[in-house]
């Protein structure tokens, strides 16, 4: 295939940037995005260029560390028939002769560090707030001796399943982190473990969440639709009634 | 079994003298973890936070040794080259994770995980280490359902098991086929939590370079910022290394793309020991190389193969057919036929080794991939077999399989364009997991004093066969429970001298660390830095793979000096050594991988045995089976550096069994 890529470049989190335009002649259906990447990278360093900085790391699509916006939606969500993460994008939903834009995530919250990488290390200060259960190791009881019920656990598991890669920031218009946060709310508030500390963590991450510089929630729903593991939009509801029911605790 | 032959000095390597773990007391083995913790010296909590402790890595060993530690007090520093401790390389681990709980009441014990775990790992492993880890592991389940981790559960709210890796009782606790991941989210939040306390300082994006080793204590390392470039020395009183594997050597595996052996490496070169570096895990369920731009391979869960039929085409000329189109009578279903007891589930060692036969036979499956043999020979060879799933779809109905297997189907369907439901799937093996690593004792210390080693970093618990579902049982025991409990047997001594910028070891470290920077970019030559790891993984996986000979080690050996000597007058690393450089960050990881490759082909040339996933061509039965050599072999192999273009030195930890009686792996 041959394929037209117009890419980000900024050499730093403070300089100015712009698109720039590369040509691939030799494309192979059977890559995976970042891999048509790295052949792009091993042509401009052969041809005496600067590679595309960007991330990546497992790709598998578990470990969260890739995602770039691609022809304007995240992880190029609408260019897959199914939930995805750059890494897992094969070249084979891509048109011989297409012309691909590919952005870093944009968000105020996300700094661009260089080209198409991003800092989003404002999601380690959400869970530092209060994203775990206060367990020190050592202290645990046997762990059959408290028994969860099945939905809840696997309701839990459905939110636990977040890989942190921040699509849904990047997809949202006000850049908000509510999809992320309501995921790890609503796995700890589904488990026996999590529920004494359930009231003071909705609070303390809810403003750690505004408190980084993520916006607020309209409840626009691009962030579940390109969410690569597909965090349920609900969870943003339960975030709020447990927001709500912790006005009235004294927590 | 005593070593009664020793093995002899060569040209490749010196012999240095037999080296002991003194640190695991006398007395019968289920008493030993218990005797050792109470002689382990102890820190005065209201002491702790004068003495800091370095870890490098975040994975389930790093970052529940960083939470642990923090929470009893220590001034902790973690560092990874992630932007967030939560990426780290256990998150990609599917299957699950053992306990001897015995919750199925189908006599699983203490005793009968370690008697399998050392037996999977074909009598290489530690006896006294392997035992703590079985006795621990049951607590590692509480600690983690304690975190929230949503492990699968019955309709009842208890935790559900099942039975994984061909062994016989269902002691495996998961969470659908992410169990990795969410361990490591467990054990992350943990470390979160002790940052917001303030008793871990996280540095994320930053790659270790050096050791520092002052007074032959460990008290330090350099590291490079990478995104600004800046190269810092930070002092503590002990060093932790919990930074994985080095499968990424094979340039192709199922290992992240940034998962290196830099950190190991360098403290090798500081005169940690390395053992069985040779020892490496290759997974026969791996979805194939598609193509010459390939990054990295994606391994399927092996529990496929409860419910899937393995076969080639018995005639090469079918391996284009529509394999629908290819009648019972001319499929070769090569397991069921060798090991009809077995099956599709011998180990996977062997099932790595009969697929790699019927692929050099012509008989594979998929595209036609460019290779060179061991005798040089240039070829192609389509490298796949069939897994076939139309049996178990017409028994169990395609619901059913959709149940069991959805999510690796789908994984599949993603990478291949291909539906399994439909048509069988391919797979081919691939490079897994390493069970060789740094040498450490009973108390996880490597050679160098205060320089401790935990997890896939070290090489302690699975002999030369890891067990499936035991990388996730021991980066957490090491981290949650046995480190915790020994690094404080060395720290009651410390607070050590002071160091700083000024001290002798750490001017050498830091400035080998820059020159290191400015050579990689003064070579300025016209190879990039992929296309010498894609040479040396090729090396690597023809010579030092699923088989191996003396001849070919030899000539692997040659070609690896060769290319090192390429590297440092022809690659080409561009931009600068002060800014966010990818390319100059896998400049230093590559050239490591090329000095590690030369010191595994030494380690496989030695031994010359068939032990575990290791298998020598010159060593085996009748029917062509792997074939140990305890009179020779039984020991670790743990190598000392000697210098740069200096022959590694020898150092053999004989390994005695008492608890256990050894035998040879059949599954005929």
């Amino acid at each position: 295939m041959k394929i037209t890529l117009k890419v980000w470049r900024q050499a730093n989190k403070d300089a100015k940037g712009s698109m720039k335009t590369y040509r691939l002649d030799d494309v192979s259906e059977d890559m995976s995005f970042l891999e048509m990447l790295d052949m792009l990278n091993e042509d401009l360093t052969t041809k005496g260029g600067e590679p595309v900085a960007f991330d990546s790391d497992c790709r598998e699509g578990i470990c969260g560390m890739c995602g770039v916006v691609i022809k304007g939606s995240a992880h190029g969500r609408y260019e897959s028939p199914i939930a995805t993460t750059t890494c897992q994008l094969h070249m084979r939903y891509f048109a011989d002769g297409a012309v691909i834009e590919v952005e870093p995530w944009r968000a105020g919250a996300f700094p661009v560090v260089k080209d198409l990488v991003v800092d989003r290390s404002a999601f380690d200060r959400i869970i530092q707030a209060g994203g775990f259960i206060s367990a020190n190791t050592g202290s645990a009881p046997e762990a059959h001796s408290t028994p969860a019920p099945k939905h809840l656990a696997d309701r839990a598991f459905d939110n636990a399943c977040c890989i942190g890669c921040g699509a849904c920031v990047a997809a949202c218009p006000n850049g908000s982190g509510m999809l992320f946060t309501a995921a790890k709310i609503t796995h700890l508030a589904n488990l026996p473990q999590g529920q004494p500390e359930r009231h003071s963590r909705v609070k303390a991450m809810v403003a750690a969440h505004d408190g980084v510089g993520f916006g607020g929630c309209q409840n626009v729903g691009e962030c579940a639709a390109v969410c690569p593991k597909k965090v349920p939009l609900e969870s943003i509801a339960q975030l709020n009634r447990d927001l709500f029911a912790s006005l009235f605790k004294s927590v | 079994m005593a070593v009664t032959k020793k093995s002899k000095p060569s040209t490749y390597f010196s012999l240095g003298a037999d080296i002991h773990d003194t640190k695991a007391p006398a007395g019968p083995i289920d008493k030993k973890w218990q005797a050792r913790q109470l002689q382990a010296k102890l820190v005065n909590p209201a002491n702790r936070r004068k003495l800091t402790v370095i870890i490098v890595g975040t994975g389930l060993a790093g970052a529940a040794a960083g939470a642990t530690l923090g929470e009893a007090g220590y001034n902790v520093h973690s560092f990874c080259y992630q932007d967030s401790p939560r990426r780290a390389h256990s998150i990609a681990a599917q299957g699950g994770i053992n306990a001897a709980k015995n919750y199925r009441n189908d006599n699983d014990s203490v005793h009968r995980l370690f008697y399998d775990t050392v037996k999977g790992g074909d009598y290489r492993a530690r006896e006294t280490n392997v035992y703590r880890l079985a006795e621990i592991s049951a607590g590692i389940i509480d600690q983690c359902v304690a975190q929230g981790v949503p492990f699968a559960r019955e309709y009842g709210g208890l935790l559900d098991t099942r039975s994984f890796g061909g062994v016989q009782v269902q002691r495996t606790f998961y969470a659908r086929g992410q169990t990795g991941q969410q361990l490591l989210i467990g054990a992350y939040q943990a470390l979160e939590r002790q940052v917001a306390a303030g008793t871990v300082t996280m540095h994320s994006r930053h790659d270790m370079m050096e050791v520092i080793v002052h007074n032959g204590k460990a008290r330090g390392i350099v590291t490079r910022d990478l995104i600004s470039g800046k190269i810092e020395a930070w002092y503590a009183d002990a060093v932790v290394l919990a930074s994985g594997g080095y499968g990424n050597v094979f340039f192709l595996s199922t290992n992240a793309m940034g998962s290196n052996v830099t950190a190991a490496w360098r403290a090798h070169r500081k005169g940690a020991y390395m053992a069985n570096p040779c020892y490496t895990q290759i997974h026969p369920t791996c979805i194939p190389v598609q193509g010459d731009h390939q990054s990295k391979l994606t391994l399927m869960s092996e529990s496929l193969r409860n419910d899937g039929r393995i076969w080639v085409p018995k005639d090469p000329a079918d391996a284009e057919k529509d394999p629908r189109q290819i009648p019972e009578e001319d499929r070769d279903y090569y397991l069921e036929r060798i090991y009809p007891s077995f099956g599709n589930l011998v180990p996977r060692d062997i099932a790595s080794r009969q697929a790699k036969y019927m692929c050099d036979d012509g008989r594979g499956v998929g595209p036609l991939i460019s290779e060179v043999t061991q005798e040089g020979v240039s070829q192609q060879r389509r490298r796949g077999v069939y897994l076939d799933f139309a049996d178990a779809i017409a028994r169990l109905g395609k619901a059913a399989v959709e149940k069991l297997y959805g999510n690796l189907f789908d994984m599949y369907a993603q990478i291949t364009g291909e539906d399994p439901y439909a048509t069988p799937m391919r797979i081919y093996p691939a490079v897994h997991y390493v069970m060789g690593g740094l040498w450490v004792d009973y108390d996880l210390m490597s050679s160098i004093p205060g320089l401790y080693v935990a997890g896939e970093a070290n090489f302690s618990d699975h002999g030369a066969n890891r067990l499936g579902a035991s990388a996730l049982m021991q980066g957490l025991g090491d981290g949650y429970f046995v480190l915790p409990n020994t690094i404080n047997d060395y720290l009651a001594d410390g607070p050590f001298e002071k160091i700083d910028d000024a001290t002798p070891a750490a001017v050498e470290a830091l400035e080998a660390a820059k020159a290191r920077v400015d050579r990689l970019l003064a070579v300025d030559g016209t190879r990039t830095v992929d296309s010498f790891h894609r040479e040396v993984g090729a090396i690597m996986w023809e010579y030092c793979g699923m088989e191996r000979t003396e001849e070919g080690l030899q000539i692997a050996i040659e070609k690896i000096r060769a290319l090192r000597e390429e590297f440092w007058t022809n690659v080409k690393v561009p931009g600068t050594g002060v800014d966010f450089n990818q390319a100059l960050e896998r400049a230093g990881r590559v050239i490591d991988f090329i000095d590690l490759a030369e010191l595994m082909c030494i380690d496989a040339l030695n031994r010359r045995e068939s032990c575990g996933g290791h298998f020598r061509r010159e060593s085996q039965t009748e029917d062509g089976e792997a074939l140990r050599h305890d009179d020779e072999f039984a020991y670790v192999a743990a190598w000392e550096y000697a210098g740069d273009g200096e022959a590694p030195i020898l150092h053999m930890e004989p390994l005695n069994y008492e608890a256990i009686e050894l035998k040879q792996r059949s599954y005929k």
